[in-house]
């Protein structure tokens, strides 16, 4: 098989970036992009390179920020600007190629293995794309360059700004396996720490490991985990333009204030699964399981999944469902600082259903949401709302299905 | 260091290419465009702001014209 040239590029402290383009007089000052305090969505999103030397990490709340960093300038997020800047990048990526795929909002896999007759070879066309993003766009990326999607992803993350890393056949032993385990993708903390326990502190570690013991005990995702540190990922990047095609629809929020009962997570999963059920909607689709996600004050969370008895895209058999699950499995330990409606097992809305002789209809609900639909396509999403969201403007009055833009993606899709 | 929005007569021809012909100043005072220079998408670490950079010649002076989603700026 012909060896492929990918090129990871990651846009370095991108909020941040587009920011202080735009605002020159804080250039030379630690900035960072926080979220809205007041909303307690108060935590750095990005930081510029200032801020970043004197400690304040992606993920700290604001004052924690300040306390570190004195004269910090916090600057509300602006995401459509960021739509723009990652769209504009896009367009710059596509004059290279056609497999360009996008992961989050900043980063992009590129195959190029077509274009290096034309272009040069995968050094030159990362230092062609890093120049022209620095022209036209104002804002310096990092480029790892590699013959699988992983590497190329470590090697953007090794030099940052503005860097061009090469990973090849013949240096990866030297620039890869040397990285602690938990820079590889997928190796969250409690990976890592299964792989400690085994005394598999790097990269190198485990790429040298024996597959059998991984598998026994990581499951699949040791065998996985392997072949990426041994550079045997073959995944493709993916043409653009071609969606994934949708697992599932979940809306989830921190909400204004903690939850402290049951009556205060009824009203917040009542919200989301009316986003969740539009969205469906919306799609087409019907889902077949819910699943719920409960993170408390102190921020340790954890997911519950029950399937229906028939699919649905019905607002109300989403929450009784996700409320069932909520009361089956949290216990009020603590109280709830963020929690999150899913619908999953899709399928498609127009199949014909099993209908229940002794039960009710289905198809009346469903007419009925599909009024409101229409009833808040022409008035807005506020004209008409359960009465029970009336009890606590505070806290339901926050529109999920509008209010997010950007969603996270997976690596495996 | 900075940026100035003015208001821009431009010509938009059949094939969506815009020549900018005359600038207003914030004053009233017009100016018009005797050449452009070069066009291209670029950053204006100057102004602060990203859009088509209309290199002109105003008055026998080069000036950065820059179209940032439809508002236009020159960097000062």
């Amino acid at each position: 098989m012909m060896v492929r040239t990918i090129l990871h590029v990651d846009l370095n402290n991108f909020y941040a970036s587009v920011e202080c383009l735009y605002r020159s007089e804080i250039r030379n000052k630690p900035v960072i992009v926080g979220g809205d305090v007041e909303a307690r969505h108060g935590i750095v999103l990005a930081k510029n390179n200032i801020a970043k030397v004197a400690g304040v990490k992606t993920g700290d709340a604001i004052w924690q920020a300040k306390q570190k960093c004195s004269g910090l300038v916090v600057v509300p997020p602006d995401f459509r600007k960021y739509l723009r800047f990652s769209r504009m990048a896009k367009a710059i990526y596509a004059n290279y190629t056609d497999q360009v795929e996008p992961f989050g909002i900043d980063e992009s896999w590129l195959d190029v293995t077509g274009s290096v007759r034309l272009f040069g070879d995968g050094r030159t066309i990362a230092d062609t794309i890093r120049q022209r993003m620095k022209n036209e766009l104002g804002v310096t990326v990092s480029v790892g360059v590699s013959w699988n999607k992983i590497f190329a992803k470590l090697g953007s993350d090794m030099k940052k700004p503005d860097a061009t890393i090469v990973i090849n056949k013949d240096n990866f032993k030297q620039l890869v396996w040397q990285l602690p385990v938990g820079d590889l993708l997928y190796v969250g903390r409690s990976t890592r720490r299964k792989l400690e326990h085994r005394a598999i502190f790097t990269i190198g570690d485990l790429a040298k490991a024996d597959v059998r013991n991984l598998k026994l005990l990581l499951g699949v995702w040791g065998e996985t985990l392997w072949q990426f540190a041994n550079g045997l990922d073959s995944a493709p990047v993916r043409k653009a333009g071609i969606e994934s095609i949708v697992k599932s629809v979940g809306n989830s929020t921190t909400t204004a204030r903690d939850l402290i009962n049951n009556e205060d997570v009824k009203l917040i999963i009542y919200v989301l699964a009316e986003s969740v059920a539009v969205r469906l909607r919306a799609h087409g689709l019907k889902c077949s399981t819910v699943s719920i996600y409960v993170r408390d004050n102190e921020l340790s969370s954890f997911e519950r999944q029950g399937k229906l008895t028939t699919s649905t895209y019905i607002s109300g058999t989403i929450a009784q469902k996700a409320l069932e699950l909520f009361s089956r499995n949290y216990h009020w330990n603590k109280p709830i600082r963020s929690i999150g409606v899913r619908g999953a097992d899709l399928v498609t809305a127009d199949q014909h259903i099993q209908l229940d002789l002794f039960g009710e209809d289905p198809t009346t609900k469903e007419q009925l949401e599909k009024t409101i639909d229409d009833i808040r396509r022409r008035f807005g999403p506020y004209s008409i709302q359960r009465c029970s969201m009336l009890n606590d403007r505070q806290l339901t009055g926050f529109n999920p299905k509008d209010d997010h833009v950007i969603h996270p993606v997976s690596f495996f899709r | 260091m900075g940026k100035i929005f003015v208001k821009i007569t431009a010509e938009h021809d059949t094939n969506g290419t815009v020549r900018p012909l005359e600038m207003t100043w914030g004053d009233g005072r017009h100016f018009s465009i005797d050449r452009v220079l070069d066009v291209r998408q670029a950053a204006s670490l100057k102004g602060g702001g990203v859009g088509m950079r209309y290199v002109c010649r105003i008055c026998g002076k080069q000036v950065h014209l820059f179209d940032d989603e439809g508002r236009w700026f020159i960097e000062t």
